[in-house]
């Protein structure tokens, strides 16, 4: 399992994604330490992890526009690329990982598969029983279309995962 | 008018256009050419890079056609299946056989929303049918959110790359058009702030509009799952911010199941943009669960709840389900639209997708897009570019043969032509079976076989007469053969003259036996080549014969007359069907023509004759490879101590240029190993082709877009520590391209090892 956490540490790493890996009851301060501004997150579904007061649950549109930092849970995640998947249904997940400059990805450990093709056919279980939105976000959005690589097109300009390595 | 009269304006038309051309190209060599060669260089080394890096290259590959065969043999039974899943979901299918169709429905979608604007993520598809100027005829407006886009709709421009639009635009032209546009109060300079002044006219954009309207990569028929491969995280936005939904896509992009999308996923981004995998891939399922954000009511909370959305599928035929029953231009379908045709493409690269590409789509296979969506007069403006050199074959993520595609196309439109009143010229130099429009140019280099047997029977008279200045200027109206190009020289005696009149050889106890390939430069215009190539072969212990057999087919092929290279094709295997049964290894000097034995006469032949042929040919210095490696005595062939041919007397290094087809067979290794085993340092080009691609650099519409193709190869093979070096190329047209740019003469590398004083 630990091996799998490296591999993906090192492959997200290789872009300009940074991790923190943690045990659930450092989760506080991890995410203290990388909150700095407006907020919003979508709920946690990790045992003994909670958004902290000071990030909006359920942001009105204009909290989301305003955001810097969006939390949101991950997974599954593919340990080979560094990719994280956001699932999102009804709260939001979706444009809260979109719309704020950072986007906090939250990925218990045990949701890292080796490949894309794990990734898929977990996805597509899901599919299944009616998940209708999951993207394979790998680094935060680019583009090239401007005469030099920026990060940060339409989407967050940083990504962040904690992965809680006792999840 | 007279019948004259109406014939020189016949032929007058037909060069006016060929300076039209040459005109056209000539500025866009001018004004785009280096920003594009710039982009899309970065991109073609990112996908060699990554190619190289993953181990499953070639497995992904195979699992993206079969996937992409499956699918489209079973389209009509997915169209079926995606209809029901989409609509148990419970968004709505509607089936378009036409652009008009589609912007019919479109324009009802979006007036039942009661939209007033729309945003659009990327989607060539829209760009194929104008939806845009179909939705502002109604009255809506249509903002493009991906950026390339948004600069080319500010610009008024069309794409000029199928997966990167606006790749012509450097970052000061697009400074100066928001300058021009915005006129912002600080000045934006940089591409950081450029993109953000952009993203935030975008972020209001989207927040305002009624309808989101995306493209989609894939559907998967057995979910009504959409993929989405992007970077800027645009479509994403425009899927979930409205509250409607139209996804917008060519009934190719289904595939059954969820399960098909890895391999793509995993070579997408590094077939395109040598990405290790884009940003973002999406998979959305609509109508999605994740609520619409309601802009008009900034201070409501809006998430915890579905809301009622509303999904529309708008599957496009538009001529597809017609290619689909086209033998030829199935393959198209295959297309994943990733660009790596574009990009490996040394036309392309020069000059981008203004001019190397129809109404919508550009590259090599736009050949078949525009052919199959648009008709044959969109595909007739650029399939001349494509000059078969073949290295897209290398690139392209699910293996389509891409300049076979062009190939049936020109045949198509040769067909198609009107007959020429000039073409009595070459009647007699062009026994070929096509129709008789082709043109001039074409019937002659497609001929070039019968030219060169006349030339050679009647130089040195046909090379003075050839090179006069009026037979020149006739040359270059009536046929387009370009002024500024030295033409072949044809030598008097032949190859097989050569070796037919040469005392017996006898070796004792071959280790091997050869039927050595007399193409037809080797034959007619430089037989000092063949003669190296039994020397050094016959000193490695091999019995050599030469058949008496004709050209491959390949000039003709490249012109695309099809019916006069299976003739060919089919005379040449049955000439070497003897040989092979006798034991004998066919060997072969130009590359160009080992690549129709191994390649494309696998589409001219029947498959027992073409794989008895493809199995037992080998190129030269790939044979002499496999001799050393067998045991064959390295020392009797020469190295560079004791070459002598006149430029390389004791120099031991050397710069190549190895045949583009040759690369694509991955051949060029086996020379590099045999020139270093025999001592040289050898250094090689990187640039995709030479240029000159047999006839293409000859013709005076393309004459300054082949020099600016070879220009960059002149470039590396003249920097301080390359330009002393001996300049050796594989194939012949790569050798005349590399005469005209350097001021030293090529040698083909079997010289170099040939034992014998000349
Ligand atoms: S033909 Fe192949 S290489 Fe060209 S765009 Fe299509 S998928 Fe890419």
């Amino acid at each position: 399992m630990s091996g799998r956490v490296t591999r993906f540490e090192q492959s997200a790493t290789q872009g300009p994604t940074t991790v923190d890996r943690i045990h659930a009851d450092e989760f506080d301060d991890a995410l203290a330490d990388v909150l700095e501004g407006p907020a919003v997150g979508a709920p946690l579904p990790f045992e003994g992890v909670s958004l902290p007061q000071d990030v909006t649950r359920n942001p009105t549109p204009r909290e989301l526009r305003n955001a810097r930092i969006g939390v949101t849970p991950v997974g599954p995640a593919v340990a080979d690329l560094g990719s994280v998947v956001v699932r999102s249904g009804a709260e939001g997940a979706e444009q809260i990982s979109l719309y704020p400059d950072t986007h906090v990805a939250v990925l218990a450990a045990s949701d890292i598969q080796p490949t894309i093709a794990d990734a898929i056919t977990e996805i597509g279980a899901r599919v299944a029983s009616g998940l209708t939105s999951a993207v394979l976000a790998t680094g935060p959005s680019g583009t090239g279309d401007m005469g030099s690589v920026v990060y940060g097109a339409h989407g967050p300009s940083s990504v962040h995962v904690i992965v809680l390595e006792d999840r | 008018m007279s019948d004259a009269e109406q014939s020189t304006g016949a032929t007058r038309g037909r060069s006016s256009s060929r300076a039209e051309k040459a005109a056209r190209i000539r500025e866009l060599l001018a004004t785009e050419g280096e920003q594009i060669h710039g982009n899309v260089s970065v991109f073609n080394e990112g996908r060699y890079r990554r190619y190289a890096e993953l181990d499953e290259t070639e497995e992904y590959r195979a699992a993206s056609r079969r996937i992409k065969e499956e699918s489209i043999d079973r389209l009509p039974e997915l169209i079926e299946e995606v209809t029901a899943t989409v609509e148990a979901n419970g968004g709505v299918v509607h089936l378009a056989e036409d652009a008009s169709e589609a912007n019919r429905i479109l324009n009802e979608i979006v007036a039942d929303a009661g939209a007033e604007t729309v945003v659009k993520g990327k989607s060539m598809t829209t760009e194929e049918i104008e939806m845009n100027e179909a939705l502002a005829d109604a009255g809506v407006d249509t903002y493009e959110t991906d950026l390339a886009e948004y600069v080319l709709q500010l610009a008024d421009e069309s794409p000029s790359h199928i997966a990167s639009p606006a790749i012509h635009k450097s970052k000061a032209e697009i400074a100066d058009l928001f300058e021009e546009t915005f006129d912002p109060e600080a000045p934006l300079e940089t591409a950081e702030e450029l993109t953000a002044f952009a993203s935030d006219q975008l972020a209001d954009r989207i927040a305002e509009a009624d309808v989101g309207i995306t493209g989609a990569n894939f559907i998967t028929a057995d979910t009504g799952t959409l993929a989405l491969v992007t970077n800027e995280g645009n479509a994403r936005k425009c899927i979930v911010t409205p509250d409607t939904h139209v996804a917008v896509a060519g009934v190719e992009k289904l595939v059954p199941s969820m399960e098909d999308l890895s391999p793509f996923f995993n070579l997408i981004g590094a077939a395109g943009a040598g990405q290790d995998v884009t940003a973002y891939l999406s998979l959305f399922t609509p109508p999605v669960e994740t609520p619409a954000i309601d802009f008009e009511h900034p201070d409501v909370e809006g998430f915890g709840e579905a809301t009622d959305r509303e999904f529309h599928l708008v599957l496009l035929d538009n001529g597809r389900m017609a290619m689909r029953e086209d033998e030829d231009l199935r393959e198209t379908l295959y297309c994943v639209r990733c660009g790596a045709c574009a990009n490996s493409c040394a036309n392309f690269q020069e000059v981008g997708g203004h001019a190397f590409g129809g109404e919508t789509y550009s590259g090599g296979i736009a050949t078949g897009w525009e052919a199959g969506v648009h008709g044959m007069d969109s595909a007739a403006e650029f399939n001349d570019l494509c000059t078969g050199c073949s290295r897209c074959v290398d690139a392209c993520p699910v293996n389509i043969d891409i300049p076979w595609i062009n190939t049936v196309v020109r045949d198509r439109l040769n067909e198609g032509a009107d007959p020429s009143t000039f073409d009595h010229l070459v009647d007699g130099l062009s026994p070929d079976s096509e129709s008789s429009g082709i043109g001039l140019g074409k019937r002659l280099f497609g001929n070039f076989e019968t030219l060169a047997t006349v030339g050679s029977r009647t130089a040195p008279v046909s090379n003075l007469v050839a090179s006069s200045s009026i037979a020149r200027r006739v040359l270059e109206r009536v046929a387009g053969v370009d002024r500024r190009r030295e033409l072949p020289q044809f030598a008097r005696s032949t190859f097989s003259t050569w070796f037919n009149a040469r005392e017996d050889v006898t070796i004792e106890n071959p280790t091997r036996r050869v039927a050595l390939y007399p193409d037809v430069y080797t034959e007619y215009i430089d037989p000092e080549r063949g003669k190296s190539t039994v020397r050094v072969l016959e000193a490695l212990g091999v019995d050599v014969m030469v058949p008496d057999v004709g050209g491959s087919g390949r000039a003709p092929l490249s012109q695309g007359m099809v019916t006069t290279a299976s003739e060919s094709a089919e005379a040449v295997a049955e000439a070497l069907t003897e040989p092979i049964a006798a034991d004998r290894d066919v060997v072969v000097i130009e590359p160009s023509d080992l690549a129709m034995f191994k390649r494309e006469y696998e589409r001219l032949l029947p498959e027992e004759s073409f794989e008895r042929l493809a199995g037992n040919s080998y190129e030269v210095l790939e044979y002499v490879y496999g001799l050393l490696e067998h045991g064959a005595d390295r020392d009797a062939i020469a190295g560079p101590e004791t070459a002598v041919t006149d430029s390389s007397n004791g120099e031991r290094a050397i710069a190549y240029h190895s045949h583009c087809q040759q690369r694509t067979l991955d051949l060029e290794p086996y020379t590099v190993a045999v020139l270093e085993a025999v001592g040289y340092d050898v250094v090689t080009s990187d640039v995709e082709c030479c240029g000159m691609a047999g006839s293409f650099g000859y013709k005076s519409e393309y004459y300054e877009l082949s020099v600016a193709v070879g220009d960059r190869l002149r470039d590396q093979f003249t920097t301080d520590d390359r330009d002393e070096r001996i300049v050796v190329a594989s194939g012949t047209s790569c050798g005349d391209q590399l005469d005209s740019l350097l001021d030293r003469d090529s040698k083909h590398p079997i010289q170099l090892l040939d034992p014998v004083q000349q």
